[in-house]
């Protein structure tokens, strides 16, 4: 069996965030990390292999970015994917999420894996919806907010977080996963395992090398535009009263939250 | 051309999500200011009774589209948004935020290679076209999107729409809708729904969070927390900051902030805690912020909107028992 | 310079009660010595009486290798990968090039290096203005412009201006002192240098191992033979997690130490190897910098030499000054100002905070005038070693050598330290090979640096500082005389005192720090912030400090931290022993504290600032 993982390189959340003003978008050159929900998305993976109910030959990370994204890739050979693969084009700069959903699939439809992973939700990005969007393509089921997985009969048996509790559902593979980050704690890689990463092969692929139609991706293939910012709307400042009486300030808090329509 | 506007209501064990109610109320008056109509679809099982279809009238529904098909899974909803399309022909869908929204929108648009935002908290009509807005880099930034094509999916922020019935209702005109289902949409199977692990709402969700810090003095005194949580009613939950979780007060799943979770609830009731920007980050998008403090100069009295210098523990048990009362009223 | 050294005054540390160390850095405070018996003496206010009982020979010395399939090999280790180990690192990298049978002899990796940050540079400050010499040396490809265009430089120094504030509100231009003239050198950043090195090393063939800790130095039959990386996942007390990782042994050939200030292994290998014998104890400077996006492009650089904001009245044993450096930022065409303020960790009022001087300095009209109207958007804190030439210790010891800040090699009379980092890292490099192609030996790096300009202009303001111990108008006078005469006069050697010796008195310099307003003037803990600063929530304390002092000695903690890591929980007694809280999620590792009474220890690897232009 064949599990491929997405992941993505993301601005460390520490360093300072600001919007680059030659191409409207986010600055992404700053550093980066492996999205801390992609880790659990490996660990996963890894775990599924060393639990022995599924026969997993391999365990493929999969990237799409600039050269900074291939960092997720070397941390993610870190961790124990076998191999990686990286979309890398100039052609898809400025992809919204349906574009880049689209030139996933492209390269996850080669590939013709049993199960696909990912985390969730990307600490700088939208969250639940790159999977579904995969998922959509290769035509295989998605779920997403999963908290915990297990293998049953060659199906998988996960449990996921909903509004209103928790569902446990079977799905047969090949799916489409995206974990949450309450389903495992990530390992640390090893020191060997980390400069061993840096022998696994990494392949490096164009628009044309995946198949993938120009006129689907980039900033123009792109069916949502972003450019224009502003501020937020500057909040009010805020009423202080000092509890001289409480039960005089008790009813003030009342009064208000009534006002504000939270009560 | 006028422009219909598709919304998705969520509905379980035959009640509609605040959030899609929101949204359909947003849609319908966006849909006016385009000079077309919004309808809501269904898809469920047989809470879908007529009864709750008349009720999404009041909400601006100018047609429900009912469809039936298996619970709890986003697929199946996809394809039903995905016919309705095909036989009404919408310009735009709208989902309410709720943990299934995204997952259903993105799946619209890969369907139908269309343009997704999620985590949208405005959304107007402008030169006969919809913009949406959302919030980034920790709510410091508002970005505005625009949809090319045909399809515009926009899927809301969780309480950022407020489910009020709309001044017009609408005629909410049941159209059965017959939904060909994928056949990957129906290879995940519900097994079990709605399990409740323990008395915890995931704080994410929750729409009042009573938050202690280390002003609460003691972590007996979280009590007067959890005893406020239960006065504000179900949806409301406790949170705690790092230095208290760290001090082992309180759980980690409870923790806001830098290092724990964001939240953006209708109300942060902040008791004990001084607001240092590592929690603030954590919590500077709720609807409402109220702090309670004994220091007159703790930095979070400089951007809550309500702020309250007094002891806590004199203001907890009566607020709770005065909150308790205005709901029961 | 070893002869001079051990030929030098009386070495006073040897000789006292147990406790000291020979190098100056802590000791153990054994029971019954003492200093064990002081430290319970609660009107003691000296932090040296409280050290954390460590025996840093034992805990962070490995004395045996791994078994072979568990160890990792590599040719030559360098154990920091700031200004001055990247260039050891890309020196012996580009000596490697011209010598490709010694490269495969050095096997898979050549050279690795060991980083506890998330990026090389990330825990790396510094004012700064470089001399431009070393760094053209090092890369002789690469020109000025070049420099600006890959971000970690900005602009050349045309003019200068430096000031005496004798007031909050007055300053004094002086004629520039010939040590603090910059005309020609560059203002750049080494955080961002970092990045670049650290990308240069690694298309080179290095091994850069970002967020490793490096805890113990390898020691097998009196040499250096490797080093120990640091755990992954203990929890608070300790204790594994479920996702332990054990750190491992890396064996090299040759180790470069270059882990700068309060280096970790740079301790342990001191002690180790009686590195400071014959040597002045080692003292420091803690700085603050902000960074600001101005609207106005600052036109000159400013040194101000106080007193103000510090105090003149040597009760209070107070020296330092502050600075003010234009930034061109060629990427994005913004203008910035560096700010900083370094005041010796000798002080005696227990209430001195860098960190709030810093603000306070902020507010006089020098600044304000410079500041108006900006953004703050980077913050920044660490310690420096001050003792120059006199407190540096042996620079080589059998399999090892040490470069840059954990040599001690900076000149804090012209504020200038990152010049000789890359100056010693090159020259590292050189004997590194030297020792490895031609089987010189590993010592004569010792002489290089002495013959060069990191031991020429050391040795020349070799006693030009330590006047300054007495306050700054008795000290002013015999440091302007060394400075004029290029340390010819009056010659000899000068003490220094251990930070640590000095008693402290709970004093006034606090009642001028300004109240943080939020947009000018900021807390600690908004400032933290601004680093980037992470930590996992349930790490393991890394700070070893005694947790139960008399106040004063916790006062001294709690102002003397830019970070904010020491509290007195409030209902703590006026007098007599306090429990201190040590919120050390905030440490920035600075290394303050361990010149004070403690010892800052090298948390999990990874966590800390994200330091970007610092």
């Amino acid at each position: 069996m064949k599990i491929c993982v997405l992941v993505k390189a993301v601005p460390d959340p520490a360093a300072p965030k600001r919007i680059d003003p030659a191409t409207g978008r986010l600055d992404r050159t700053g550093e980066t990390n492996l999205n801390g929900y992609d880790a659990n998305a490996l660990e996963t993976a890894l775990q599924l292999r060393e639990g022995g109910v599924l026969a997993i030959d391999e365990i493929v990370a999969v990237t799409m970015g600039p050269a900074a994204a291939a960092k997720a890739l070397q941390k993610a050979a870190a961790l124990g994917a076998d191999r990686s693969l990286h979309l890398i084009d100039d052609a898809l700069a400025g992809s919204d999420l349906i574009a880049t959903a689209y030139a996933l699939a492209q390269v996850l439809e080669r590939e013709a894996p049993d199960l696909v992973l990912l985390g969730q939700q990307s600490e700088d990005g939208t969250g639940y919806a790159l999977g579904a969007a995969v998922a959509d393509h290769l035509q295989m089921p998605s779920l997403t907010q999963v908290v915990s997985l297990q293998v049953d009969g060659g199906e998988l048996v996960l449990e996921r977080q909903t509004g209103y509790g928790y569902d446990t559902i079977r799905v047969a593979l090949p799916a489409v996963i995206s974990v949450s980050d309450a389903i495992n704690v990530p390992r640390y890689p090893s020191l060997k395992a980390i400069m061993g990463a840096k022998r696994k092969p990494v392949q490096e692929l164009s628009l044309a090398d995946a198949g993938i139609d120009p006129a689907r991706v980039g900033a123009d293939g792109s069916c949502v535009t972003c450019g224009e910012f502003h501020a937020p709307a500057a909040k009010a400042a805020g009423q202080i009263i000092e509890a001289d009486d409480t039960d005089v300030t008790v009813t003030e808090i009342v009064a208000y939250l009534q006002e504000r329509k939270v009560i | 051309m006028p422009s219909d506007i598709l919304v998705y209501v969520l509905e379980h064990e035959g009640t509609p999500s605040k959030s899609s109610l929101g949204v359909l109320a947003q849609a319908a008056e966006l849909a006016a200011e385009l000079g077309g109509q919004a309808d809501a679809l269904l898809l469920g099982g047989e809470e879908a009774t007529d009864e709750l279809c008349a009720l999404l009238g009041a909400y601006g529904a100018a047609r429900v589209l009912r469809s039936h098909g298996p619970l709890g899974l986003a697929q199946p909803v996809v394809d039903a948004l995905d016919a309705a399309i095909d036989r009404c022909g919408y310009r735009y869908v709208i989902l309410g935020g709720g943990l299934l929204g995204p997952e259903i929108g993105a799946g619209l648009g890969a369907r139908r290679s269309a343009g997704v935002t999620v985590e949208t908290t405005a959304i107007t009509a402008r030169d006969g076209e919809l913009v949406a807005e959302r919030p980034i880099f920790g709510e410091t930034q508002i970005s505005e999107s625009r949809f090319r094509g045909e399809l515009g999916i926009i899927v809301g922020r969780a309480g950022a729409f407020e489910a009020r019935p709309a001044t017009t209702p609408g005629a909410a005109e049941v159209v059965e809708l017959d939904v060909p289902l994928r056949p990957y949409s129906t290879r995940a199977q519900v097994v079990k729904r709605d399990e409740q692990r323990g008395a915890e709402l995931n704080i994410e969700s929750a729409e009042v969070l009573v938050a202690g810090g280390r002003g609460l003095g003691d972590p007996e005194s979280f009590k007067l927390c959890e005893d406020l949580a239960v006065a504000f009613g179900d949806g409301a939950a406790v949170a705690a900051t790092r230095a208290v979780v760290d001090a082992g007060w309180y759980p980690y799943a409870a923790q806001v902030g830098q290092t724990g979770k964001t939240v953006a609830p209708k109300l942060y009731l902040a008791a004990g805690i001084s607001g240092a920007v590592q929690h603030r980050v954590g919590m500077q998008g709720s609807g409402t912020i109220v702090a309670v403090n004994k220091d007159a100069g703790a930095p979070i009295f400089d951007f809550c909107d309500l702020g309250v210098v007094g002891d806590v523990k004199q203001i907890l048990p009566k607020l709770t028992v005065a909150v308790a009362a205005a709901k029961g009223a | 310079m070893s002869e001079a050294k051990a030929a030098g005054a009386g070495v006073t540390t040897a000789g006292q009660a147990g406790a000291r160390s020979a190098d100056g850095g802590p000791a153990a405070a054994a029971a019954g010595s003492v200093a064990g018996q002081r430290a319970s003496d609660p009107r003691s206010n000296v932090p040296g009486d409280f050290l954390p009982a460590i025996d840093a020979r034992a805990e962070f010395v490995k004395r045996e290798l791994d078994p072979e399939d568990e160890r990792i090999e590599v040719g030559v280790a360098v154990v920091g990968g700031g200004t001055a180990g990247l260039a050891a690192a890309n020196r012996i990298l580009q000596l490697l090039e011209l010598d490709p049978a010694l490269r495969e002899q050095l096997g898979e990796v050549p050279v690795a290096v060991i980083e506890k940050a998330k990026a090389c540079g990330a825990h790396s400050v510094s004012g700064a203005v470089m001399r431009p010499g070393p760094l053209q040396e090092l890369y002789p490809a690469l020109t000025r412009d070049g420099w600006r265009a890959q971000g970690f430089a900005f602009g050349e120094v045309r003019r200068e201006s430096v000031y005496l504030l004798p007031s909050a509100t007055c300053a004094i231009k002086i004629p520039t002192p010939p040590n603090l003239r910059n005309a020609g050198n560059e203002v750049i950043s080494v955080a961002a240098l970092g990045r670049f090195q650290q990308g240069w090393a690694e298309e080179h063939g290095a091994y850069v191992l970002t967020e490793t800790a490096a805890t113990q130095l390898i020691v097998r039959d009196g040499r250096v033979v490797g080093l120990r990386t640091g755990d992954k996942g203990r929890g608070k007390d300790g204790e594994p997690l479920a996702n332990f990782e054990p750190g491992a042994d890396i064996q090299a050939k040759v180790v470069v130490l270059a882990d700068g200030n309060w280096g970790h292994l740079t301790g342990a290998a001191i002690d180790e190897f009686n590195l400071m014998e014959g040597r002045e104890p080692r003292v420091w400077e803690l700085g603050v910098k902000e960074i600001w996006k101005v609207e106005r492009p600052l036109d000159r650089v400013i040194h101000t030499l106080g007193p103000w904001p510090l105090k003149a009245d040597p009760r209070y044993r107070h020296f330092g000054g502050t600075w003010l450096y234009p930034m061109k930022d060629e990427a994005t065409g913004e203008d910035l100002v560096s700010i900083g303020l370094v005041v010796d960790l000798g002080y005696a009022d227990a209430t001195t905070s860098a960190h709030d001087l810093l603000q306070l300095f902020k507010t006089h009209p020098l600044v304000r005038d410079v500041l108006a109207g900006s953004e703050r958007v980077g913050w920044s804190a660490k310690a420096l070693p001050a003792g120059g030439y006199w407190s540096m210790p042996k620079l080589s010891m059998p399999g090892a050598l040490l470069v840059g800040d954990a040599g001690g090699m900076v000149d804090t009379v012209a504020l200038k330290g990152v010049h000789h980092c890359l100056k010693a890292g090159r020259l590292a490099g050189e004997a590194v090979y030297a020792h490895l192609a031609r089987g010189e030996a590993l010592d004569r790096y010792e002489s290089a640096i002495d013959r060069s300009s990191v031991g020429r202009e050391l040795r020349a303001v070799r006693n030009a500082r330590q006047p300054f111990q007495r306050g700054f108008v008795r000290g002013a006078a015999q440091a302007g005389m060394d400075i004029l005469s290029g340390g010819r006069f009056p010659g000899g050697r000068r003490a220094w005192h251990r930070d640590d010796q000095q008693p402290t008195f709970v004093g006034d310099t606090a009642s001028a720090y300004p109240q943080p307003d939020g947009h000018y003037t900021f807390d600690k803990l908004s400032s933290v912030y601004l680093s980037g600063n992470t930590t996992r929530d349930d790490a393991p304390d890394h700070i070893r400090v005694a947790k139960r002092v008399p106040r004063q000695i916790a006062e001294t903690w709690r102002w003397m931290c830019p970070a904010g890591v020491y509290e007195i929980p409030a209902d703590a007694p006026e007098q007599g022993y306090v429990d201190v809280i040590v919120n050390y999620t905030n440490c920035v590792q600075c290394g303050a504290i361990t010149a004070k009474g403690g010892r800052l220890t090298p948390p999990e690897g990874g966590d800390g600032p994200l330091y970007t232009n610092a």
